[in-house]
């Protein structure tokens, strides 16, 4: 194999990682969720990549083709795609939550918040 | 087919039916009386696999009749047959405890939700502990992970929405690191059931994408069960989340993991992989021993009872660790055993301590003043969970400190004998912590001590009193312990 041919992993491992920074290094919740996303996508590309061949058809039998892609990747990385929307749709609804209870969505904002000394015990009502 | 030979199924899809269940029929009660059928009979589910595995052995289950390893297999074994009891038990009790508790705590629209979200998590963690398919471990713990992120949510101070965020934010990488070995895994062994893949992987045993992949899943795993430096989601969580969501999480969510990282060790890797090729056992040591007497130290300075029995969870997750580090049938006997008796007894305490936030009106250490005068019995309850805690005899917690001290002097190591001692003055001393808050102040004047519904007080007491039962009579737990522990070792020998 040749550095070309490697190429999906290249993207693969870059998009990890910058996904994974933006979630470390960002303190703007909402830019936390994004670098989030990215770094699921790049586990879909880890599972779907090695999946096809060059030259490899759907896997439904018949004499005319001997290579075949293999399908399982594709079915479980939908069920990962699923779950990814639903972290995410949930992640965006607490971040919607915590502007209405601390009016920010900078993380050192509301940590400082927090350690405001003589803060009266404040509840927020959930609707 | 009979009944019974369905049970593997059941036991997941009467809680994941029973959710959308309560979420349409939203009447309170009515939610209520279904997540309690549910829970309960999940509870007899599990007791029954139990039983049919402590006769017939393993019971593999084919959904949908796909034999596996093509189709998902439900395997129960001996270890897992345990977990499920486990954590269909603590269900069973925080369920009937839970509707006086979310009354005081959650608004009265979101208590349907609140059983809905239940129930979900109750079915991912069921769901993660029976599954034999590699991916589908990832979708039960995605399944558990999102609810448990909304039941934390629903606390009522706002920093419990800080609190799920980060555990969102944690969690979602941890989950990202799993599927990220599992798909390592498979693409070298081409199967996701995970006992073809443990017969599979001996062909690329060493190579590096198979080490990458116990590397990722260690990680990832440790991520969920908070091992001492991935642990930061925990505090908050515990704390802030509503007292029946603490002590459910607190019982189960952590144990579920451990069970997990127990099953990809010892039934996909083998040993020999594991211990050999990384040097996991003395990472696995130290990572423990940190979190057993750091952790510990961290708990002796909070001034919230909420948060100090939080921190002394990462501290007990380091003895469960440690156990698993010592390689050995008495290490891992350890582990299981630890892994049920501290279940039931932080199980145990946050039922108490959410009984005493309802009556007290909070949980930090300087509004508890003088309960012991207030609630005697609730105050006791707490003392003796926390003797259990410590590894006095007579509690569950010292029979799994005592197999976790005879595996370190199995391998010869006297000085882990003494820094588990130490770590347990450290827990004496937060122990301390609440005992000299409850007995040795005089009662607030603005704490009246209000009466304790006696749904929770029933529900708590019954924990209680199995935390100094497992203390005395060990043949269940610690029997049960030695022969899944006998069991994974022989697999990979």
């Amino acid at each position: 194999m040749t550095r070309v041919g490697h190429f999906a992993y290249f993207v693969t491992v870059f998009l990890m990682v910058a996904g994974l920074f933006i979630v470390i290094a960002r303190g703007n919740l909402i830019k936390k969720l994004i670098g989030l996303g990215i770094f699921q996508t790049s586990v879909y590309l880890l599972y779907i990549a090695p999946g096809k061949l060059v030259g490899g058809t759907a896997p439904i039998l018949s004499d005319a083709f001997t290579i075949y892609s293999n399908p399982l990747p594709h079915v479980l990385i939908l069920t990962a795609i699923v779950v990814g929307v639903a972290t995410l749709a949930l992640g965006l609804a607490l971040v919607a939550r915590i502007r209405e209870a601390y009016g920010s969505i900078e993380e050192d904002e509301i940590l400082s918040i927090e350690a405001a000394p003589g803060r009266p015990e404040e509840q927020h009502q959930p609707q | 087919m009979s009944l019974a030979a369905h049970l593997p199924a059941l036991q997941v899809v009467v809680p994941l039916l029973a959710a959308p269940l309560t979420l349409l029929l939203r009447r309170r009660s009515v939610a209520f009386g279904v997540a309690l059928a549910a829970s309960w009979a999940a509870l007899a589910t599990a007791v029954l696999l139990w039983l049919q595995v402590a006769d017939g052995g393993t019971i593999s289950y084919a959904i949908g009749s796909w034999p596996p390893p093509w189709g998902i297999e439900y395997r129960v074994d001996r270890l897992n047959a345990f977990v499920l009891v486990l954590v269909t038990a603590i269900a069973a009790v925080v369920v009937p405890y839970s509707r006086a508790s979310i009354e005081a705590e959650v608004s009265p629209q979101q208590h349907y939700l609140f059983y809905t979200m239940f129930l979900l998590c109750l079915a991912g963690l069921l769901g993660i502990t029976i599954t034999g398919d590699a991916f589908n471990i990832f979708v039960f713990l995605e399944i558990s992970s999102l609810s448990t992120y909304v039941l934390i949510a629903l606390g009522r101070d706002r920093r419990a929405l800080v609190a799920s965020y980060q555990y969102l934010i944690m969690g979602t990488i941890g989950a990202t690191f799993i599927v990220i070995g599992i798909g390592l895994l498979y693409l070298m062994t081409g199967t996701l059931n995970l006992a073809d893949m443990g017969v599979r992987i001996a062909a690329v045993q060493g190579t590096r994408p198979v080490l990458a992949a116990l590397a990722f899943l260690t990680v990832g795993i440790s991520l969920k069960l908070a091992l001492f430096p991935l642990h930061q989601w925990l505090p908050n969580a515990y704390a802030f989340a509503p007292s029946a969501v603490t002590s459910f999480l607190a019982a189960t969510a952590t144990k579920v993991a451990v069970y997990v990282l127990l099953r990809f060790y010892f039934s996909v890797f083998g040993e020999s992989a594991v211990f050999a090729q990384l040097p996991m056992r003395d990472a696995m040591l130290v990572l423990a021993l940190a979190g057993m007497l750091v952790a510990s130290t961290i708990a002796i300075f909070q001034t919230d009872a909420k948060r100090l029995f939080a921190y002394s969870s990462v501290g007990q997750i380091g003895y469960i660790i440690l156990g698993l580090s010592f390689d050995s049938v008495s290490g891992l006997t350890a582990t299981i055993v630890h892994l049920f008796n501290h279940g039931v007894t932080k199980g145990a305490v946050f039922l108490l301590l959410g009984i005493v936030a309802l009556a007290m009106g909070g949980t930090s250490l300087a509004r508890i003043h003088g309960l012991g005068r207030r609630m005697p019995l609730t105050s006791f309850g707490i003392v003796v969970c926390g003797l259990s805690l410590i590894g006095v005899p007579g509690t569950a917690g010292f029979v799994s400190k005592w197999y976790l001290i005879l595996a370190a002097l199995e391998r010869g190591q006297w000085w882990l004998v003494f820094l588990i001692v130490a770590s347990s003055l450290l827990a004496a001393a937060y122990v301390w912590r609440f005992v000299e808050a409850a007995y040795f102040h005089e009662p607030r004047r603005d704490t009246a001590g209000a009466a304790v519904p006696r749904s929770m007080s029933v529900a708590a007491s019954l924990l209680v009193i199995a935390t100094v039962y497992f203390g005395l009579d060990t043949t269940f737990t610690v029997g049960s312990a030695a022969q899944a522990a006998a069991a994974l070792l022989e697999a990979t020998r």
